[in-house]
């Protein structure tokens, strides 16, 4: 590989109001690399990108691309340059067709007209190369997350692009897709292309990574080769901190077998057609059941079943022995269920409002419109959870949308929390936060099954699911395969279990 | 392939479906309504309303909305008749009401885009603004005398015996084509797409939001003008009551025509089978004799309603597809 820098930033400084976001941190790409940008929330990655794909305005520094300076003053700019950027947030326009999305902007013409035979064909093309086999005139919104996630990557190659930068292209994709997306990085990266790469997911970053910078608190850590940077070592320079906190396993292991543990729901031979093909699942108070599986394989769905969003088809639920329907969420929430949704920018945030009335509003809700609760009791329940689970911010009366994902992640858990749920299901509570407060999220799901409290937890990430877990259900394509319990449980069994699930 | 083809336009299909419709029941009830003159009378009496249409269909796409455009052309007709009165040259009388449709947009869009306000608020001070020059022009009622407008307004293109269009419609029909033509086949109409669609992405793809956005309202600004300038043709004078609602009448036209509200999906075609299914409503009603002409505005309300559920079906129904295909992912 040549040492040849493509592009390189020196001494970027970016101050938001209040914030110091990026202070003196350099970045150097080659070509022909992928070069993993990595931190934790608010390590200052966002807004490095940011300033180099000019959506943010640099406040001083300097920035070289091919040799020569550059001062990128806007996104089209940026392109034009060859920095393309594909989105953590798909950023295409779902109502139009997969072939417009990459091409807008830059259409080919035919007598000054939209040459849409050529975009069409071209799109075709593009999209094989990535292996994406798909009818390119439909509308971009008829296809998933993944799909659209490619279009978003074959749109930023076409462009000629020098520098790519994929941030967090990974969050909705599953381990397939990942490996498509991965072949085509490196296919890129053979061209000569420089590949920028901000993930989450610290598996990718090894699985494809040249380099690593590390960004902390707006500062650089370093830049590493991947090879010589040891996980452990890796994540340390990320928070700061030694790995302890997250190597060992925190569940509750001391009282399972031995007593039996009261039933709190049981859910007979339920079936919620389109959703969830028929089970039969217990949850037991005090322990943490884990919903295991790929993303799309029914544990979200049972948890929606479960909770009264998705309508039960046949079967019946019982709560504590008694038979129950829970037709919508609300009768599940007085029934003593809570449950934080996967998508909590789409489901569970009210952004406009204050930290304190996002924690009161499903208490609220459960007490009935008429019985008003005082704002003085608001404020010392808001206050309570914030210390409590170590919510990072000024006041209670900051808005939610100004908090990092993490701390987002935070409040959603103190608004289930005020209500004294029974049952708690957390789907993905982890997802895009970073592995400080991780831990600390883990920690807490384990202490609340340690009381009275029943948890259901689900997450894509194993390890995570691993450390909480005391007893584990597995779902393969909409069906429960089956349940593991203490000593049973290994990552191996699991994958066992989902390979076994898909032959039949 | 087919079939594919049909989906896509599904909406439109359904508008014009309800318009061939409606036509043949016409003509299976009342005698003489099988009759092309009917038909072109149709776009005779309604063609300032398509132009009007068509602005509003651009903003609608954008994800906007223009409620000015009936003040626009009440103005436009009190403007010109006040103008020809003095005696000033019937085209520059013309060009100046375009211009100042087109300006008055233009102000709006800047309103809208560098100040981000809202776009029912700021085209909510054009209307009564421009209803209120009206009023200082004159309270009462001016009449056209012009004898170019009077040319205009009465010459009939014969298309055969017994069947004739007026120019105002070659002018509705041209505008239709031309941006019939600019929404699909060039950048710009597809910026507007684009931006109706998600403006936030719009912008990341590098697209000119800015510009796009202005440029919708200038257009409709421009085509409210344009409808002003056709309406007074229509009634060769100019009165400051004149249109009042009928923005909201491009809006339901547009709406019935399959544009939906929140932007990102519509066509002028669509727009323009919109007003004539609500001329033919009046036609029929017309025809039946006996009904007051207000229950024309019941079965337009009724068929909104049925639009705008129709709608709703459509994309719930896109949005399970989805679902289960994401699910076999």
């Amino acid at each position: 590989m040549t040492a040849k820098p493509l592009l390189t930033m020196r001494k970027i400084y970016k101050v938001f109001p209040g914030v110091k976001a990026l202070s003196d941190v350099d970045f150097t790409l080659r070509s022909g690399e992928i070069h993993a940008l990595l931190g934790e929330n608010g390590a200052g990655k966002s807004t490095l990108i940011k300033v180099l794909t000019g959506v943010e305005k640099l406040d001083s520094g300097q920035i070289e691309l091919s040799g020569e300076e550059i001062r990128t003053k806007s996104p089209k700019h940026a392109q034009e340059l060859g920095i393309s950027t594909v989105y953590q947030e798909v950023n295409l326009c779902a109502n139009l067709s997969v072939a417009e999305n990459i091409f807008i902007g830059r259409e080919p013409k035919k007598n000054g007209m939209i040459d849409w035979k050529t975009i069409n064909s071209r799109t075709k093309k593009l999209l094989n190369k990535l292996n994406i086999d798909i009818d390119v005139t439909q509308t971009l919104s008829h296809y998933s997350v993944a799909v659209q996630q490619m279009v978003a990557i074959a749109r930023a190659i076409d462009v000629e692009a020098k520098v790519l930068i994929l941030d967090e292209p990974t969050s909705s994709l599953d381990a397939t897709e990942c490996e498509k997306l991965f072949n085509v990085m490196n296919q890129l990266k053979s061209e000569g292309m420089g590949i920028v790469f901000v993930t989450h997911f610290l598996d990718q970053v090894y699985a494809v990574s040249d380099r690593i910078t590390i960004l902390r608190n707006g500062e650089l850590v370093g830049e590493f080769l991947a090879a010589e940077l040891p996980k452990l070592e890796l994540i340390s320079k990320m928070i700061g901190k030694g790995y302890d906190v997250l190597s060992e396993t925190i569940k509750n292991t001391d009282n399972d077998q031995d007593i039996e543990k009261q039933v709190y729901l049981r859910a007979d031979k339920v079936l919620s057609i389109g959703n969830i093909k028929e089970f039969t699942l217990d949850v037991k108070k005090s322990e943490v059941l884990g919903l295991a599986g790929l993303l799309g394989s029914g544990r979200s769905e049972t948890a929606r079943v479960i909770f009264g969003a998705d309508k039960v088809s046949s079967g019946t639920l019982y709560i504590k022995g008694e038979k129950v329907n829970l037709g919508k969420p609300l009768d599940a929430i007085k029934k003593g269920i809570a449950y934080c949704p996967e998508d909590r920018k789409t489901d569970a945030i009210l952004g406009n409002l204050s930290i304190r009335e996002n924690i009161i509003v499903a208490l609220q809700s459960k007490e009935g419109m008429f019985k008003f609760i005082g704002r003085k009791k608001q404020e010392e329940i808001a206050d309570y959870y914030i210390k409590l689970l170590q919510i990072k911010t000024p006041n209670r009366e900051q808005l939610i949308k100004n908090l990092s994902g993490g701390n987002q992640q935070k409040v959603i858990l103190a608004r289930w929390l005020a209500t004294h749920p029974e049952l708690l299901i957390l789907d993905e509570p982890t997802r895009g936060i970073d592995i400080g407060t991780k831990a600390e999220i883990q920690q807490l799901v384990v202490e609340l099954a340690h009381g009275e409290m029943a948890v259901i937890f689900i997450s894509s990430e194993m390890d995570e699911m691993l450390r909480c877990c005391t007893r584990m259900a597995v779902f393969s394509e909409k069906q429960k395969l089956g349940e593991l319990e203490g000593d049973e449980i290994s990552e191996q069994k699991i994958m066992k279990m989902i390979a076994g699930g898909n032959e039949r | 392939m087919i079939i594919s083809m049909l989906k896509k336009n599904f909406s439109i299909i359904v508008t014009i479906l309800l318009f061939v419709v409606l036509f043949i029941a016409g003509a299976a009830t009342y005698k003489g309504f099988l009759n092309a003159q009917v038909f072109l009378n149709l776009l005779i009496d309604n063609a300032y309303l398509i132009i009007v249409a068509i602005g509003m269909t651009f903003v609608l796409i954008s994800g906007g909305i223009d409620i000015s455009v009936g003040s626009v052309v009440a103005f436009v007709c009190m403007f010109s008749a006040h103008l020809l009165q003095k005696g000033w040259n019937p085209v520059a009388v013309m060009l100046l009401s375009l211009t100042v449709g087109t300006f008055g947009g233009f102000i709006m869009g800047y309103m809208i885009h560098c100040y981000e306000v809202q776009p029912f608020i700021a085209t909510l001070a054009g209307q009564f603004l421009y209803r209120g020059i009206c009023y200082v022009i004159s309270t009462e009622s001016i009449s056209i005398t012009n004898p170019t407008y009077s040319f205009i307004a009465n010459y009939q293109i014969r298309l055969a015996p017994k069947m004739y269009i007026s120019i105002s419609v070659v002018i509705a029909l041209l505008m239709v084509a031309v941006t019939a033509i600019v929404l699909k086949y060039t950048k710009f109409g597809r910026n507007v797409y684009a931006i109706g669609g998600n403006e936030h992405s719009a912008g990341l793809m590098g697209l000119p939001v800015a510009h796009v956005k202005i440029s919708v309202y200038a257009l409709s600004g421009f085509c409210a003008a344009l409808g002003g300038i056709v309406f007074s043709f229509y009634t060769l004078s100019g009165y400051g009551l004149q249109n009042i609602g009928l923005e909201m009448d491009a809006i339901a036209s547009a709406v019935i025509g399959g544009t939906l509200l929140t932007g990102g999906v519509g066509t002028v075609i669509g727009s323009m089978f919109g007003v004539l299914i609500q001329g033919i409503i009046q036609t029929i009603i017309i025809f039946q004799g006996n009904l007051s002409s207000w229950w024309t505005k019941v079965a337009v309300a009724a068929l909104l309603c049925l639009f705008v559920v129709l709608q709703r079906v459509i994309e719930t129904k896109g949005q399970s597809v989805k679902q289960q295909k994401k699910a076999a992912v």
